[in-house]
């Protein structure tokens, strides 16, 4: 099921799975700096919504990263994760936790992106194993609007009744 | 107070919070008389069938006959439109993307420029 629009592909694989999908006009390397880096991570991360307020990143396995940011009206989202696999170039795999909705123990989302380079261009594939339909439907809705939440309650049940 | 617009697409229908109420009664996909409505929702039965008419014009309820009475249901179908806008995780990584574009741009020019990482 395809549920995408505009640059990223975004697709729905299996039940528990999002997978998004871009090609960028940068060889691999460069694209995984741009992944990598906090200072460069600052400037993409928040997309339109916001403004970075904190990027950590210890790109080690066991190494943990951190990024917050700070939405139109003073609210923060913040995520986390520790790296549990890192190929330079090639691959990382992290866990991800949404601060403020805390998963139980052990039930982290998993994050796996790979970087794949054909002539000078690299696909980017960033396949998100949320470990449940729920968990993933809840990601796949959220989007990050932040303050329209409250309006959505009843958009949501319609959107359950489309399935 | 409908305006014309009101009817013009889903969007503006479901912004008239009553007809939120009428969707959200509906959701359970249950087929409804007008009279269940107007006991639920507390309202006068004018304004309840005036409301369904604007559901009904942008196809988000649909309506048949049985009997003396006309049953409402949620036409789900129509407020897709709603349901592909809510879903903004997508356009979260468009945006993303779009900017890790320039900073692309960027680190390809230095890159270019200096002959070093």
């Amino acid at each position: 099921m395809a549920v995408s629009s505009g640059t990223a592909q975004v697709t729905l694989p299996k039940d528990d799975q999002i997978l998004i999908t871009r090609e960028f006009d940068a060889p691999k390397h460069l694209v995984y700096k741009a992944w990598t880096t906090p200072e460069l991570v600052m400037r993409w991360w928040s997309g339109q919504r916001g403004q970075m307020t904190l990027v950590e990143i210890d790109l080690r396995v066991g190494g943990k990263w951190r990024y917050v940011m700070e939405a139109p009206g003073g609210f923060e989202v913040a995520f986390h994760g520790v790296f549990h696999e890192i190929v330079p170039n090639e691959r990382i795999v992290t866990t991800e936790v949404y601060e403020g909705a805390e998963a139980p123990e052990g039930d982290d989302v998993l994050n796996i992106v790979t970087f794949t380079e054909v002539d000078g261009r690299t696909t980017l594939e960033l396949l998100v194993e949320a470990g449940s339909k729920e968990i993933r439907d809840i990601i796949v809705n959220s989007g990050m609007e932040v303050g329209m939440q409250q309006q959505m309650d009843l958009l949501e049940q319609i959107a359950i009744s489309l399935r | 107070m409908a305006r014309a617009a009101t009817t013009t697409d889903v969007f503006n229908a479901v912004a008239e919070p009553r007809r939120r109420e009428i969707l959200d009664v509906l959701v359970d996909g249950e087929e409804r008389p007008v009279n269940d409505l107007v006991r639920l929702l507390g309202l006068a039965q004018p304004q309840v069938s005036k409301h369904l008419r604007v559901l009904r014009e942008v196809g988000a309820v649909a309506v048949r006959d049985e009997g003396r009475q006309r049953l409402y249901r949620l036409n789900g179908q129509a407020l897709r439109p709603i349901h592909d806008w809510m879903t903004t995780y997508d356009r979260l990584w468009s945006e993303r993307f779009d900017q890790m574009d320039d900073v692309l741009q960027e680190l390809k020019k230095k890159e270019q420029g200096d002959g070093s990482e």
